[in-house]
């Protein structure tokens, strides 16, 4: 420090309570990323002991990945994502609304927000693996299925498309609509108690209000939920790695973007790995731009939005 | 009052919808609980919905399964998540402070950048990390699964929502007036203030490292080391069908049942939590 300032300055300890963070994030996500991006153009990868490579390649990865199965993959995240998504936001409007509605009595409203924020609380590998031993042909679920009378003949969940998918989709929906509920009901009983009394002497019914008044005005946090998820729906790995054992079966149709990352970097296939993280890279970014965009708006709505930023980092696991 | 027909309508249908969502919440793990208590026998002859009794015969074959050693794990978890928990929410709260309190030239720069990458995924940095660990030594340690929570950006943009609504700069200053260094300060004046959110973050820290699947399958190798949700994929990678169905249940009870107790016992503030901040005009 300079001696010829009078007053002290306390800019340098500012510098040191932030200096952890900074290099924590230099060293194991800065570091990461660069190499993943480099290794990205060369030829890296490993078959049986022998190492080949790293050889530089150019954008060959890059190409050979889009002839590969990806955009499958992607249409199959896409669709596992919506299946699970739909429902969950559907159910967290109409319940967030319930909730806030302070004519409508609820009783238990305590017990109800427990119990539908349970399931995100939940591992959901061990919450997957649950399903799988439930749904197989010799679970819980036939057992109870075929005593009710409802199917004379177990049935194959896992062995179908269908089935696989629509497990997933439960189990995403099962363990993100509390969390979406609560959210929503923070946003809704943002708004202005005047509004939905004025909207109340002009006779509107509670539908009415519903689409236009509360959806409108929550719309900014609408949107922050839809960006969240789908980046969380990009990260969705646990529940079909254990739900498949990692295999996307059946003929990988449940295979996901980061189970086939996984894959690659279990086979030690650097090169690939990295061709495939530099394009979930981007697609990220792109979504990451959204969320700052809508975290450092001006907009009333928007900041308060963005106060439920340190959820989303655990979205869709 | 002139509207409570349709009310009265729309109260039942919201209590029908809620229990019905609340009754698929608890359904699995009812069963769940339910098969962890019979034996294998049992099992094979169909559900059944009263509890047996073979609860602690189950626990015994899991604590005594030396090729899933379940408890280990659950030791290992625990020191994970404990260790991330603390080092994440005092390092985003010393960084949120850092950047709240003080006046610098690269403040403005540091935030932008934060908050730019606060939901990007780990995954994608995940190949070059899997290198970096093992240049370093510390492959196949929990090392790695602890040190990088220091630098989480959703936590710090949470401690800082939260100084930006609970920290007068004033008490600061008269804290210096006083003669307190400043890193007496954050730790004597500043970290008590922060409290609530710590706790809250702590436990959402905790869960999501205690949870976390993806990071430590590619870390970690040896069985002794293995974190829960590593055993549990291990469990459904083995010759599944030979295994005895009661000591499975009870291995996902065992992963589960922890946490559910915490947040039974803690729903209150965990619930507030998810919003904290968000409902303040």
């Amino acid at each position: 420090m300079k001696k010829k300032r009078k007053s002290i300055s306390y800019a340098k300890w500012g510098y040191i309570f932030i200096l952890p963070f900074f290099i924590c994030f230099f060293i194991f996500s800065l570091i990461p990323l660069v190499d993943t991006i480099r290794y990205s153009f060369y030829e890296y990868y490993r078959s049986g002991i022998k190492e080949i490579g790293p050889t530089f390649i150019g954008l060959e990865n890059y190409i050979s990945l889009l002839d590969s199965d990806m955009l499958k993959y992607a249409g199959n995240t896409l669709i596992l994502w919506v299946i699970g998504f739909i429902p969950q936001i559907v159910i967290a409007l109409l319940l967030a609304n319930w909730f806030t509605d302070i004519r409508l009595k609820i009783h238990g409203k305590q017990f109800f927000k427990v119990v539908i924020y349970l399931p995100n609380l939940i591992m959901a590998s061990a919450f997957a693996m649950l399903f799988f031993a439930m749904f197989s042909t010799n679970g819980p679920i036939n057992s109870i299925l075929m005593s009710l009378g409802w199917t004379s003949e177990p049935i194959d969940f896992l062995g179908s498309v269908l089935g696989t998918r629509s497990l997933v989709g439960l189990m995403n929906f099962l363990m993100w609509f509390g969390n979406t509920t609560i959210m929503l009901m923070a946003a809704i009983m943002g708004i202005s108690q005047d509004i939905f009394e004025a909207c109340e002497l002009d006779g509107c019914t509670s539908v009415k209000r519903f689409f236009y008044i509360t959806l409108p005005l929550i719309r900014p946090i609408l949107a922050y939920t839809l960006i969240t998820s789908i980046i969380g729906g990009l990260q969705m790995f646990d529940v079909p790695q254990i739900l498949t054992n990692g295999q996307g079966n059946p003929d990988r149709t449940s295979m996901t973007l980061i189970m086939f990352l996984n894959s690659h970097l279990k086979s030690r296939n650097y090169g690939m790995a990295g061709a495939l993280s530099v394009y979930l890279f981007i697609v990220s970014a792109i979504l990451c731009f959204f969320v700052y965009r809508m975290t450092n708006g001006t907009d009333d709505n928007g900041a308060k939005a963005a106060k439920r930023r340190a959820k989303a980092e655990k979205r869709g696991r | 009052m002139k509207s409570s027909k349709p009310k009265h309508v729309q109260s039942i249908l919201a209590h029908v919808v809620l229990i019905v969502l609340s009754f698929m919440c608890l359904f699995f793990f009812y069963i769940l609980i339910v098969n962890a208590t019979r034996s294998h026998a049992d099992l094979q002859k169909g559900f059944s919905a009263i509890p047996g009794n073979y609860f602690l015969e189950n626990l015994k074959n899991v604590a005594n399964d030396g090729s899933f050693p379940m408890f280990r794990g659950i030791i290992n978890s625990l020191i994970v998540s404990t260790c991330s928990a603390a080092l994440c929410t005092y390092f985003s709260s010393l960084t949120a402070y850092g950047l709240y309190a003080y006046d610098f030239k690269v403040k403005k720069v540091a935030f932008t950048f934060i908050m730019a990458i606060l939901v990007m995924p780990t995954q994608v940095t995940a190949m070059g990390f899997l290198r970096l660990i093992t240049n370093m030594g510390m492959y196949d340690s929990l090392l790695p699964l602890i040190i990088p929570s220091i630098a989480s950006p959703a936590v710090f943009y949470f401690m800082y929502s939260y100084l930006q609504s609970s920290l007068p700069l004033s008490l600061v200053e008269a804290a210096r007036i006083d003669g307190s260094g400043e890193f007496m300060t954050f730790n004597r004046i500043v970290l008590p203030i922060m409290k609530p959110a710590i706790a809250v973050q702590a436990i959402f820290s905790f869960v999501g490292s205690w949870n976390n699947y993806f990071v430590p399958a590619l870390v970690i190798q040896s069985k002794d080391k293995m974190t829960v949700p590593i055993l549990i994929a291990t469990l459904r990678g083995a010759d599944y069908m030979n295994f005895d169905m009661g000591k499975i249940y009870m291995m996902i009870t065992v992963a589960i049942v922890p946490i559910i107790i915490v947040y039974l016992l803690l729903s209150k503030y965990i619930i507030a939590g998810v919003t904290l901040g968000g409902v303040k005009e």
